[in-house]
C-alpha cells in the first residue's frame, strides 16, 4: 500500500516519465545522452539552490534572497579573481563561508526577534542584491586557468553526451541532502519544525539551532550555485539570476513538498528541477513556440500539483477525523 | 478621551519615521519642501515623493485588506504587467483611453477572482495560490503583446499617468482618492470589522455567519483591481507596455508598505492609512538615496538597512521588551506593545 505522504512524489515521477515519454515521441533526439547531460548541466544552479529552498520550505519557511546570493556570490568571485591573486579555491571557501554565514543571520533575525521569514528574507534579497552592485556594477569576467580547467571536466558517455562538473556536483548535493533530511537528526528535526513549531519545542528540538542552521544551509547552497553559475557563465554580473527564487521554490512545490512545511522529500525536488528542465528543452526543441510558454505552462504545473496535494491532505484528513468538520486553513 | 486620540496613537510610529526620513531629504536637499507652480502643474520635491509613489500606495490599498484576512497576494505585480499590456493592446487596436482602463481593469478583476477562489474555495494557502499567477502571469503578458514593448500615443491613456487635476498629477489624485474612499468605506461600515474577523480566525467568522467565502473573493478582487490600476499607471507614465519590466518586484514593495504600516502578517487587524504612510516612507527614501547624490549602487543596500531597522523597531519582540521595561518602570502600555505576546511563537516560523 502506498503511503499518503509519499503520494505526491510518486505523481512527480509518473509526470516525469510521462512528459519524458511524450518529449521522445515527438522528437526522438531528446531521448539522446546529450540531452539528458544538458539537462542535468543547464540547471545545476537551480537544483542546488532548490535543495536548500526544499530544507527550508520543509520547515514551514521560505527563502527569497536566493537569486540575490547566487548573483553576489558570482560578482565576489569574479573581483576577488581579478583584484587579488587568492587561488580560486581559496575564494571558493571565503564566498561558501560568507554565503553560509548570512543564511544563518537571517535565520537568527528570523528566530530571535521572530519575524515573518517571508519579510527578514526578503530585506536580505535586498540586501545581498545591493552587496552585489557595490562590488560591481558591470559584469565582470572570470579568467582563470583553473577554473577553465574546472570547466573543462567531463565524462564523456559513449553516445556522445558529456556529462560536465556542474550536473555532478548537483547530484551529490542531492544525495547528501537526502541523506541528511532522512537520516540525520537534524533533519528530523526540520519535519518537526514544519508540523508545528509549538510541538517541536515541547518535544524538544532545539529551535534556535535547527533554524539558524536551515537558513545557513539554504545560504551556504545558494552560494554553491553561484560558484557552478559564474563557472557556467564565466561571469559575475549582478543583474543575473533574478527570479531564481521562484523556480527554486515552483520547483520544490512540483516536486511534491506542502508548502506548509512538514511533509515532502528532497528527492521530489530533483525530480521538479528535471521537469521544468523538460518544458525548457521542449520549446527549445520545437522552435516555434515563443519563450513565454515557459512561465505559462510552469505556472499550469504548479496549480496542478498544488490541487493534487490539496486533493491529497484533504483526503487523508476526511479518513483521519470521520466525524470533525473542516480542516482549518493554517 | 482615549478614543478620539486612538487613530493617531496608532499612526504615531509611521508618521514619526515619515517626518525622519523627510527631514533628511531637507538635509540632502535644502528645497525639497518648496512647491511651485509652473503650466498648471505643481512642481517639488514632496510632489514627486506623492507621485512616484502612487503605484506602490495603490498597490498598498488592496495589499492592506488582503493581509488583514491572513493572506498575501504576490500576484500583483504580474497583474499590473498583464493590466498595462491590455491597456496598450486595446489602444493600438484603435480604440479609446475608456474602454482600455475598462479593459484593464476587466483583467485585473478577473485575476484577483481567480486568486480568491483558490484561497476561499480551493483553500489554498494564500502565498501558494498567489504564486501560481505571479509565475505564470508575466508569460500571459507578454501573450497579449506578443513578446514586443507595445507603445501607445493615445492622449488620453498618457494623462492617466502624466496629466494633472487642478495641478495635481492625475496619478498623487488617484491613489489619494483611491484610499480615503477604501479607509472610509471600510471603517464607516461593519466590512472593516468583518475582514478583520476573517484575519483572527476564519472558521469562527463563518460560524459567527459572516459569508467569509464571498469576503475574501471580494479581497483579492479589490487587490487584483488595485493592481490593474496602477499597472495603467505605470504604462500610461512610459507609454509603453512592458510585459518583463513593469511591476517587476512591486509586490515586495507593496508587502513592505504594509508591514512598514505596523500591519501584521498574521492578519487580523488593519489601517489602509497606515500602510499608505508607508509606501511614502518607502518613496521618501528612495528619494532621498537620489537626492543625496550617493553612487546609485548603493541604493540597495541603504534601503535593505533602513527597512530592517524598521522592521526591528517594529518586531514583536522588541515590543514585548519595551512593554516589560515600561512595566516594570510603572508607565502605561503602550498600546502597541502587547501584540508580541499571542502570536510571537508562530511568527517565529
Amino acid at each position: 500500500m502506498i503511503r499518503s505522504t509519499s503520494l505526491p512524489l510518486i505523481v512527480t515521477l509518473v509526470t516525469f516519465v510521462i512528459a519524458y515519454a511524450l518529449c521522445a515521441s515527438a522528437y526522438p533526439a531528446m531521448l539522446s545522452s546529450r540531452v539528458v547531460a544538458n539537462l542535468l548541466t543547464d540547471n545545476a544552479f537551480l537544483g542546488i539552490a532548490a535543495v536548500g529552498m526544499t530544507f527550508v520550505i520543509l520547515s514551514g519557511g521560505i527563502d527569497l534572497s536566493v537569486g540575490s546570493v547566487i548573483a553576489f556570490t558570482g560578482v565576489f568571485l569574479a573581483v576577488v579573481l581579478r583584484d587579488t591573486s587568492l587561488h580560486p579555491l581559496a575564494a571558493f571557501a571565503l564566498v561558501l563561508a560568507l554565503t553560509a554565514g548570512f543564511g544563518a543571520a537571517m535565520g537568527a533575525v528570523i528566530h530571535f526577534l521572530e519575524m515573518p521569514a517571508f519579510i527578514v528574507t526578503l530585506a536580505g534579497m535586498f540586501l545581498a542584491r545591493g552587496a552585489a552592485y557595490v562590488l560591481s556594477v558591470d559584469s565582470v569576467p572570470i579568467t582563470h586557468e583553473f577554473c577553465d580547467w574546472l570547466q573543462d571536466i567531463y565524462w564523456k558517455a559513449p553516445s556522445g553526451g558529456r556529462f560536465r562538473l556542474a550536473g555532478g556536483v548537483m547530484v551529490a548535493v542531492f544525495l547528501g541532502a537526502i541523506l541528511v533530511a532522512h537520516r540525520t537528526r537534524f533533519g528530523q528535526n526540520v519535519y518537526a519544525i514544519g508540523g508545528g513549531a509549538r510541538t517541536a519545542r515541547l518535544m524538544g528540538v532545539p529551535l534556535a539551532r535547527t533554524t539558524i542552521g536551515i537558513y545557513a544551509i539554504s545560504g551556504g547552497l545558494s552560494g554553491l550555485a553561484g560558484i557552478v553559475f559564474a563557472l557556467y557563465t564565466s561571469a559575475g554580473y549582478s543583474l543575473a539570476a533574478v527570479g531564481v527564487e521562484l523556480d527554486a521554490i515552483a520547483a520544490v512545490v512540483i516536486g511534491g513538498t506542502l508548502l506548509t512545511g512538514g511533509s515532502g522529500f528532497v528527492a521530489g525536488t530533483f525530480f521538479g528541477i528535471l521537469i521544468m528542465g523538460l518544458i525548457q528543452t521542449y520549446i527549445v526543441f520545437d522552435g516555434t513556440l515563443s519563450s513565454w510558454w515557459t512561465k505559462i505552462v510552469i505556472g499550469a504545473l504548479l496549480f496542478t500539483f498544488i490541487l493534487l496535494q490539496k486533493g491529497l491532505t484533504w483526503a487523508t484528513t476526511i479518513r483521519r477525523r470521520p466525524a470533525a468538520g473542516s480542516p482549518t486553513p493554517s | 478621551m482615549a478614543l478620539s486620540h486612538a487613530p493617531l496613537r496608532r499612526l504615531a510610529p509611521q508618521l514619526v519615521i515619515l517626518a525622519a526620513v523627510l527631514l533628511l531629504n531637507l538635509a540632502v536637499f535644502p528645497d525639497f519642501f518648496r512647491v511651485e507652480f509652473q503650466n498648471g502643474r505643481l512642481f517639488g520635491g514632496i510632489i514627486d515623493v506623492l507621485n512616484r509613489g502612487a503605484p506602490t500606495a495603490i498597490l498598498a490599498i488592496g495589499m492592506t485588506l488582503v493581509i488583514g484576512t491572513r493572506g498575501i497576494d504576490l500576484s500583483v505585480g504580474a497583474v499590473m504587467a498583464i493590466a498595462g499590456a491590455c491597456a496598450a493592446k486595446i489602444v493600438t487596436d484603435g480604440h479609446g483611453w475608456g474602454t482600455a482602463l475598462a479593459g484593464a481593469l476587466l483583467a485585473g478583476g478577473l485575476c484577483g477572482i481567480w486568486n480568491g477562489v483558490l484561497v476561499a474555495w480551493l483553500r489554498i494557502q494564500p502565498i501558494v495560490a498567489t504564486l501560481v499567477l505571479m509565475v505564470a502571469g508575466r508569460g500571459i503578458a507578454q501573450l497579449v503583446t506578443e513578446g514586443t514593448i507595445l507603445t501607445f500615443l493615445n492622449e488620453g491613456l498618457i494623462r492617466l499617468g502624466s496629466g494633472t487635476i487642478l495641478g495635481l498629477p492625475v496619478p498623487v489624485a488617484i491613489w489619494i482618492a483611491l484610499g480615503a474612499a477604501m479607509a472610509w468605506g471600510v471603517r464607516r461600515s461593519a466590512l472593516g470589522l468583518l475582514i478583520e474577523s476573517i484575519g483572527i480566525n476564519a472558521a469562527a467568522a463563518r460560524l459567527a455567519g459572516i459569508n467569509a467565502r464571498g469576503l475574501l473573493v471580494c479581497v483579492y478582487l479589490v487587490s487584483g483591481l488595485c493592481a490593474a490600476l496602477a499597472g495603467v499607471i505605470v504604462a500610461a507614465d512610459i507609454k509603453g507596455a512592458d510585459a518583463n519590466n513593469a511591476g517587476l518586484w512591486m509586490e515586495l514593495d507593496a508587502i513592505l508598505a504594509v508591514v512598514i504600516g505596523g500591519n501584521s502578517l498574521l492578519g487580523g487587524r488593519f489601517s489602509i492609512i497606515a500602510s499608505l504612510l508607508g509606501a511614502l516612507i518607502i518613496q521618501s527614501v528612495n528619494s532621498a538615496i537620489l537626492l543625496s547624490g550617493m553612487p546609485p549602487e548603493f541604493n540597495l543596500v541603504i534601503k535593505a538597512v533602513l527597512i530592517l531597522a524598521i522592521l526591528v523597531i517594529q518586531s514583536p519582540r522588541i515590543g514585548h521588551w519595551i512593554y516589560i521595561l515600561r512595566a516594570s518602570g510603572g508607565d502605561p502600555a503602550p498600546g502597541r506593545a502587547p501584540r508580541g505576546g499571542a502570536h510571537a511563537k508562530e511568527t517565529a516560523r
